[in-house]
């Protein structure tokens, strides 16, 4: 959901290597260009699984692990952010340039470099491998996509490649998992130079990539190498895809073809887990003794993380939906379409992929910004990703559109008033930040001056292998964030809703530390159409959006007056339309995640901009809120 | 084959081809471009138009690259001969 863990091991204590090989060899750097298939390898030779997606600067940071996958626990991978020179100036770029040179605090110096390089465009992709050697670290050229390669009619002399490089080459793919075997064979010999039949090679001191495109161009040339064909679907595809009407027309269907989705097909499945999860709760309850704890079970805790838990289907269909359109390719088309858009508000070509990853998460979105090299711009974008409709929000948008808004359909059925609603609080969400990036070009930032240049990759089909994976990672992710933060702050709201204790017994709802606390903020949020319960749901939510949903499962669940009802049903019996609405529309423009903030703080190294960015959301979405409410009111 | 007319890369028709004569850009923005295959001397084809008319994909070494007009601009390109794709 709303936090980003990469999973990361230590670096120190390697385990003994095995027998026969040698014990220098500690630390493998994987490096190559954007989009060249590094993370996909990454994943293939550890186990590990580090976000991958087809466009380029997915990776921002290095991330190592062992390489079990291949039997050598004792090696550490280490995978870079893509480059295409060692001397560009994004954050990204200096992060692998740092790693490689052995100038990072905490990773050791790599001991060997696994070059990694899309086979299909050679004579670009060869400008990053004389620089890359002249660290003068051993080096295995790997030529990923050879699956592309064939398909599409390239050829290729690995080894004629291999005596003008002078270091081993081979075509692998790491989709495929074709070809790697490879490289355990390397790093068996990696240390021992004398083993490699190849003589040494005096390669040209390049400094300008006017050079290393010269030196690689006559590379390809002298090996006989044969760029594939243009992919012919990809240009059919293209021609519809980005096409001057039906291309406009696609990408907005394919938009609202998710929510559709998510609604007609998710909210039955959300439905039935709910009921499933409450009958299993009924059946549980008479299980424990009939005291404090059965009511902390049942009222408190059951009531609670069920209420979240119920939404699982939902965010695993948008996640197989971003899964597909990441993976296919569809993706950079997206951004082509959508750049006049971005450009009328004079925001950077390169805000798109960050401001588009935010839709899934603002926290990897915001690490995502540092691929762009100017600093006001980024800045900039760091703060506006949070108004992207982050999938946090969905359960509380889904509970509340559930509740309030009538399922009926139009056209013939294809399109749902409750989708056109969710749609509509995405582009709310949407048009805050275009407001914000209006608002911050004119004051604070200057006018853009970075070009927007987006890669167009080949079209590919998403691999049932990595979709499964995305959902199992995300599942994993949801369950474990119920688990930990949703439980703990259902109990604390179930204890503060029971003391003080009064002659032995339990305070009633009203008459608790919560409930107090509740009535005592009330008048602040009384004329948004709140009442004191939405309240304290808001204040538990700074912690992260989906606890509100936790929070009023649990207050509702203590109440009597609404305790044999279910969360939705408890809902309309105790809020107007116009207080719902209001709720939705504070959840689209608000700034409920300590995960962001904490990732803020830490990418912009300054309280300032967090503080900030924090308490100008909080305002906009009380206001807009208070509106909402306002008129809905008065026009009802 | 015939013609040999420079234009700027933001004027081409989609479909023409041709070799790129000169970028005259910042450094910062013409090595970016530079390591993407926009370099004088390598043939470039107009492939299409984004939907709103701007960006436009060109295609440089087998590889498809949106550009601003406003970027395009400073490029220009010796056509080698029109054809449609």
């Amino acid at each position: 959901m709303s936090c980003h863990t990469p999973v990361l091991e230590p670096l120190e204590q390697a385990p003994p290597a095995p027998a026969g090989s040698k014990t220098r060899l500690r630390t493998v750097a994987l490096i190559g260009p954007p989009n060249s298939g590094k993370s996909t390898l990454f994943n293939r030779l550890t186990g590990m699984r580090q976000k991958v997606a087809n466009y380029p600067g997915v990776t921002v940071e290095h991330h190592s692990g062992r390489m079990k996958s291949i039997g050598r626990n004792d090696l550490t991978l280490i995978d870079l952010p893509g480059i295409y020179s060692l001397s560009t100036y994004s954050e990204d770029a200096r992060v692998a340039v740092e790693v490689l040179t052995g100038k990072m605090p905490g990773v050791p110096k790599p001991d060997c470099v696994l070059l990694v390089l899309d086979s299909t465009h050679m004579n670009r992709q060869l400008m990053l491998a004389a620089p890359v050697f002249s660290i003068g670290l051993p080096t295995l050229v790997l030529l990923n996509m050879s699956d592309q390669m064939d398909a599409r009619g390239g050829k290729l002399d690995t080894l004629a490649l291999a005596r003008e490089l002078g270091h081993p080459v081979s075509l692998i793919s790491a989709a495929q998992g074709t070809g790697l075997e490879v490289i355990p064979e390397f790093l068996l010999h990696a240390d021992d130079k004398l083993s490699t039949n190849l003589r040494p090679v005096q390669l040209p001191v390049l400094q300008t990539p006017a050079a290393c495109r010269t030196w690689a161009t006559q590379v390809t040339a002298r090996t006989n190498y044969q760029s594939p064909a243009a992919s012919l679907w990809t240009q059919r595809l293209d021609s519809v895809l980005l096409h001057r009407v039906a291309g406009p027309l696609i990408f907005l269907a394919v938009v609202f073809a998710v929510f559709q989705v998510v609604f007609s097909l998710g909210q039955p499945l959300s439905d039935g887990l709910g009921t499933l999860l409450a009958s299993l709760g009924s059946k549980m309850t008479p299980l424990l003794p009939t005291n404090v704890l059965q009511l902390l079970f049942r009222d408190g805790l059951w009531n609670g993380v069920t209420s979240v838990l119920c939404f699982l289907p939902q965010i695993l269909l948008l996640f197989l939906f971003i899964g597909v359109l990441e993976d296919s390719g569809y993706l950079a088309r997206a951004a082509l379409i959508a750049d006049r858009v971005m450009r009328a508000i004079g925001l950077n070509g390169k805000a798109f992929i960050p401001l588009l990853s935010a839709y899934a998460c603002a926290v990897p979105a915001i690490m995502a910004t540092r691929t762009i090299e100017n600093k006001r711009e980024r800045i900039a974008t760091i703060l506006i990703a949070p108004f992207m409709t982050c999938s946090a929000r969905l359960p509380i948008y889904t509970l509340i559109i559930a509740a309030f808004i009538p399922n009926h359909k139009f056209l013939g059925g294809f399109i749902g008033l409750r989708a056109l609603v969710m749609l509509g609080l995405y582009a709310l969400g949407f048009l805050a930040a275009l407001f914000t990036a209006k608002l911050l070009n004119s004051s604070v930032m200057k006018a853009s001056t970075a070009p927007f240049i987006l890669e167009l990759p080949q079209y590919r089909w998403p691999t049932l292998r990595s979709l499964g994976f995305r959902l199992y990672d995300r599942g994993k992710l949801f369950l474990k964030k119920t688990g930990t933060v949703i439980l703990g702050v259902t109990f604390l709201v179930w204890v503060l809703s029971v003391i003080p204790m009064r002659h032995g017994q339990f305070s009633d709802i009203t008459t608790s530390v919560i409930g107090y606390f509740g009535h005592w903020i009330e008048p602040v949020i009384r004329p948004l159409g709140f009442n004191w319960k939405i309240g304290i749901g808001l204040l538990s939510s700074i912690v992260a959006r989906e606890v509100i949903v936790g929070t009023l499962g649990t207050l509702y669940g203590v109440d009597p007056a609404t305790h044999s009802l279910g969360l939705q049903a408890a809902l309309r019996h105790d809020m107007t339309l116009g207080g719902a609405i209001a709720l939705v529309v504070f959840f689209a423009f608000a700034m409920q995640c300590t995960s962001t903030l904490a990732v803020v703080r830490r990418e912009t190294n300054s309280w300032k901009f967090p503080a900030m960015q924090f308490t100008y959301m909080t305002i906009v979405a009380y206001v807009a809120a208070l509106v909402t409410n306002q008129v809905i009111v008065h026009l009802f | 084959m015939v013609e040999t007319k420079v234009t700027a890369l933001s004027d081409a028709k989609v479909g023409n081809a041709g070799v790129l004569e000169s970028i005259n850009l910042p450094e910062e923005v013409s090595n970016y471009l530079a390591h993407l295959g926009f370099l004088p001397g390598t043939s470039v084809q107009v492939l299409r138009r984004a939907p709103a008319g701007d960006p436009t994909v060109y295609r440089i070494d087998g590889v498809e690259v949106g550009l601003r007009n406003e970027t395009a601009r400073h490029i220009l390109l010796r056509l080698t001969a029109e054809e449609a794709i």
